[in-house]
Order: structure tokens, then C-alpha cells, then sequence
């Protein structure tokens, strides 16, 4: 039996997905209201600023199965400065949270990386929290071309 | 299931080790048609803790934009030698676990 | 209402967009041209082809997603499959030692079962013969793992195709079936990847199509394949109707594709798009 925090993550999950499906059908394309609004969800309604924030990611990507994301925020990461959170989000796909990153003083740098999906060429953002409350966010452009030969 | 850990097994007091994880996991993202035809139900890690000396120095909330046999990359101050402990769960409440031994000089 | 990246739309338009404008262009080109067999040259192993991206994530063994069925390999070839039974050390040995050389001379000719066989076919061979148990699938996770596993021993080695006289007969028909025209789109192997390995296809490379770095992780599966898979996607692909799994066509098209890219080393596992 799944518990009951898994239950309710699930639920706010699907409400989560019915929402973006119903703004998504409302444009011809993608609508980035849904991406904003995550990231307002993300940072407590306070606009990121530019800063020493560094999104790597290949500005052009033969298919979107495997994208290499990286995250750097240059930080002395000690106890009084340091990255608490570093959230990726993305434009087109069902969801617009790509992953985020806790961190703190114990990592020593902030630098994350990982592999996202992704369907469609679309903006990603990355946006870190600091400790001392402020938000900065990047962003980058990513074109995704398509694999010819379909399996299905 | 397995996880690959790569990280050191020595660093000295103070240096930020480098290390990356990557666990074998479909991560179905619940909008992909089965061999039947009907959508396969999501499944995937939701989260991915680092552990040191039980205390928690870092973790990640994934979705199902993550790929399939996520990788994830991050650094960690080596402080002293202990047990650090590697955790994955989904969303059917499996959890992987992996422990390295970090020798701190 | 549905979300509008749910895979089979995309993937969808996208097919039939690239049927209706590049692909119809290459196959007027080589409508009109009656293609035999030839040597392809130089000869250039799919990674290659590859992005920068993709070709570090396959030579790092932490980040290539097909060691994790490497690694589930090793411990199945340490593991007793059933009790009482024996595990493949019990009989080879060391894997790494033991099995160095051998996928590089796959397929070869099963005395048991008057046929080729490729490596996947091999060790279900021996799981049946020689431990008495039942075979999963040639596409199950714990067959693929083994023969990555396997594979992953000669990594490194030229491939090296076996010269015994009865493998040439079924060789031979792998070639014929290599430069047959099938499907509706009425193409065969050797048109894309004779004639046109390098040229695009929608947004791809066209390889030259070489089998030397399976099982490997394909980034489309987001999962670990066999070259049967990837067969029967190229016959999808063609419109053509897939030959049913271990059929024996699928080993004598991998014998005349080993012989055609002798030379080339074992990737395995290796990754590609």
C-alpha cells in the first residue's frame, strides 16, 4: 500500500498535470504561464535577479532522449553564503519541473548535474536560492531535431 | 536493481570530492503506450538522497523529465572518514541503497 | 485533452512529415539503381557519427547507462541460477579472463542445433543444456544483462568473424537479405547504409550500420537493446513487416554485417541515439 504522502503527492500531482493539459490546450503552442508560475511556486513569489548563476546545456541536440544539464553557481558555499536550492525548469514538456537540487554548506561547491528529457526544442531555466534569501535565475535555448527511423 | 557510485575512496580534510551516481530505473513518466496500447503507470525516483554520518548533505527531487537510469553529479566536502550513504526511492516506495566507505586523511 | 508532448503525436507527425519531404527525395535518388553488396569504406563505427555528448557518455563507464546492465550481468554469471544448479563461473570461471575474445567471434556454428548462433542464442544454449533451467527472453533484462556482460569482455577487440565453411551459406543469404528491397517504402538495408551512410535522414546521420557495439544502450529505447531490436526497427522503419523474435533470418544478416565490419572493436555496451 503506497503511504499517504506518496498518495497526496500523486493526487496534486494529477491536478498538477490536468491544469498544465488544460493551459496547454489552450494556445496553439506551448504556454509558458505554467513555467512561470512554477517558478513563482519556487521562490515564494519574488522575482529571480541576473547573477553568478552558469546553465550548461547543448544548444542543439540530435534527439531529446538524453540532455546533459549542468548548474554552477559561483558561491563560497560557507555557513553565512551559500546555495540552498538550485531548481531547473523547463517550457514544453507535461511538467515544467525539470528537478531541484538541495543543497548547503556540505557540498562545497554549488555544481549539479544531470540527464533530462526532452520532446521539443524549448527554454530552460535554472534558478538558485541563496541564503540569504535573494533568487537568481539563467536561462538557455535549446533545439531538439528528431530521430527518423520511429520503432512504433 | 543497482546504483554505480563513483567517487573517491581517499580525499584529505577539506577537499571537495566529486561524485556521481547512477541508478537503473525505467523512470516511466505515465504518457508512454504499453506494448497493449494503454499507458504504462508512472513510475518514477521521486528522490535522491546523500547521506553522511546520517546527516543529510544532499538531495535532489526528480520528475519525469529526469531520464530513464538517472545520473546525477554533485561535490561534497570531505570532512571525516565514515559510511556515506546513497538513497533512491519511487514512486512505489522501492528504495535502492548504496554505501561507499570515504577514508577523510 | 491530452498534453500536447505526449511521445506517439510527436513522433508520429514527425514520420510522416519526413515521408513526405526527405525521404521521398532519397528514394527517388536511388530508385532507379540496382544495388549488390559492396565493401563500405573507410570503414566508420556508428560512434563516430555521434555528438560529443553521447560519444563521453559512452566512453565513461559511470556514466554509460549500459554498465548498469554490465555490472547485473556479472552477478548473474556468479549466481547460482536455482538451486543445485550451477552458475556460469562454476563452468567458465572468471568472467573477464575466460570469456576475453569470445563475443568477438560471434556468430559461430552450433553443433547442438545445426544452425548459427549468435551470443545471445549461446547462452540460452547453456542455460538450458548445461544448467537445466528455463531461458527468459532474448529481450528480458537478465539475458541482455549477461550478453552485455559477455560482450563487454572483449571490448576493445577487433571483430574477427569465424571462417568456418558452414557459416558461409547462411552468411550469403544475410547478404541477399541485406540488399532486398521490403516494405512499403521499398528500401533495403544497403540503400541507406551502402549509399547513403553520412547523409541525413530527417534530422539523422545515417550510419553505416555496424553490429559491433551490441547489446547497447539506445537513448530512443532509454533502455539496453539487442541488435534483433534494432533489426526489426530498421524493418518498421521500411514499413516492412518485422520477422517474429529468434527468427533466423536476424543471425544471418548479423553474420554478413560482422564479416562487413571486420576490423572494427567491440564496443559493447556501447550508446547511441
Amino acid at each position: 500500500m503506497t503511504e499517504s504522502t506518496n498518495t497526496t503527492r500523486r493526487q496534486v500531482l494529477r491536478l498538477a498535470i490536468a491544469s498544465l493539459a488544460a493551459t496547454s490546450a489552450r494556445s496553439a503552442q506551448a504556454d509558458p504561464a505554467a513555467m512561470n508560475d512554477a517558478i513563482r511556486a519556487f521562490t515564494g513569489g519574488r522575482t529571480p535577479s541576473t547573477g553568478p548563476i552558469r546553465l550548461d546545456i547543448p544548444s542543439l541536440v540530435e534527439n531529446g532522449n538524453s540532455v546533459p544539464v549542468s548548474v554552477r553557481v559561483d558561491s563560497p558555499m560557507s555557513e553565512g553564503d551559500h546555495v540552498r536550492r538550485i531548481a531547473v525548469f523547463n517550457e514544453k514538456n507535461p511538467q515544467p519541473q525539470v528537478a531541484v537540487f538541495t543543497l548547503g554548506p556540505r557540498c562545497g561547491r554549488a555544481s549539479v548535474a544531470t540527464r533530462m528529457r526532452m520532446a521539443d526544442s524549448q527554454q530552460i531555466i535554472a534558478v538558485a536560492e541563496l541564503s540569504d534569501g535573494r533568487f537568481i535565475q539563467t536561462r538557455a535555448d535549446v533545439i531538439v531535431t528528431l530521430a527518423a527511423c520511429i520503432e512504433n | 536493481m543497482a546504483a554505480l557510485v563513483k567517487m573517491p575512496q581517499r580525499a584529505r580534510a577539506g577537499e571537495v570530492i566529486e561524485i556521481s551516481v547512477m541508478a537503473a530505473h525505467p523512470m516511466e513518466t505515465g504518457f508512454k503506450p504499453g506494448p497493449d496500447g494503454r499507458l504504462i503507470p508512472r513510475n518514477i525516483i521521486h528522490t535522491f538522497t546523500c547521506n553522511d554520518a546520517g546527516v543529510e548533505v544532499f538531495r535532489v527531487d526528480l520528475s519525469p523529465a529526469i531520464t530513464a537510469d538517472p545520473y546525477l553529479a554533485f561535490t561534497m566536502v570531505a570532512t571525516r572518514s565514515g559510511m556515506l550513504e546513497f538513497s533512491w526511492t519511487d514512486d512505489r516506495g522501492e528504495v535502492i541503497v548504496e554505501q561507499r566507505q570515504l577514508i577523510v586523511e | 485533452m491530452k498534453p500536447d508532448t505526449a511521445a506517439p503525436d510527436w513522433l508520429g507527425r514527425a514520420y510522416r512529415a519526413i515521408q513526405s519531404s526527405g525521404l521521398c527525395a532519397v528514394t527517388g535518388m536511388l530508385a532507379l539503381t540496382t544495388l549488390t553488396a559492396q565493401a563500405v569504406e573507410p570503414l566508420r563505427s556508428g560512434f563516430d557519427t555521434m555528438s560529443e555528448p553521447i560519444q563521453a557518455m559512452q566512453r565513461d563507464d559511470d556514466a554509460n547507462p549500459g554498465m548498469l546492465s554490465v555490472l547485473q550481468g556479472r552477478t548473474i554469471w556468479s549466481r547460482e541460477p536455482a538451486p543445485a544448479r550451477p552458475s556460469c563461473a562454476a563452468c567458465h570461471g572468471e568472467l573477464q579472463t575466460s570469456m576475453r575474445g569470445v563475443a568477438a567471434r560471434y556468430p559461430r556454428w552450433d553443433e547442438g542445433g545445426q544452425r548459427p548462433i549468435d551470443l545471445s542464442g549461446r547462452i540460452k544454449a547453456c542455460q538450458e543444456r548445461h544448467q537445466q533451467i528455463a531461458a527468459s527472453g532474448s529481450e528480458s533484462p537478465q539475458r541482455l544483462a549477461l550478453t552485455a556482460a559477455v560482450a563487454q569482455a572483449s571490448r576493445g577487440m577487433p571483430l574477427s568473424p569465424d571462417p568456418d565453411p558452414r557459416l558461409a551459406p547462411p552468411q550469403a543469404r544475410g547478404q541477399a537479405l541485406f540488399t532486398r528491397r521490403i516494405g512499403q517504402l521499398d528500401l533495403s538495408c544497403a540503400h541507406c547504409h551502402d549509399a547513403a551512410w553520412g547523409q541525413r535522414l530527417g534530422g539523422s546521420l545515417i550510419p553505416q550500420g555496424h553490429p559491433n557495439g551490441y547489446p547497447l544502450y539506445r537513448l530512443q529505447w532509454q533502455a539496453l537493446g539487442s541488435l534483433q531490436r534494432r533489426l526489426r526497427n530498421c524493418l518498421t522503419g521500411v514499413r516492412a513487416q518485422p520477422w517474429p523474435a529468434d527468427a533466423p533470418e536476424y543471425v544471418e544478416i548479423e553474420l554478413y554485417l560482422v564479416s562487413r565490419a571486420a576490423g572494427l572493436v567491440v564496443e559493447t555496451p556501447a550508446v547511441r541515439p
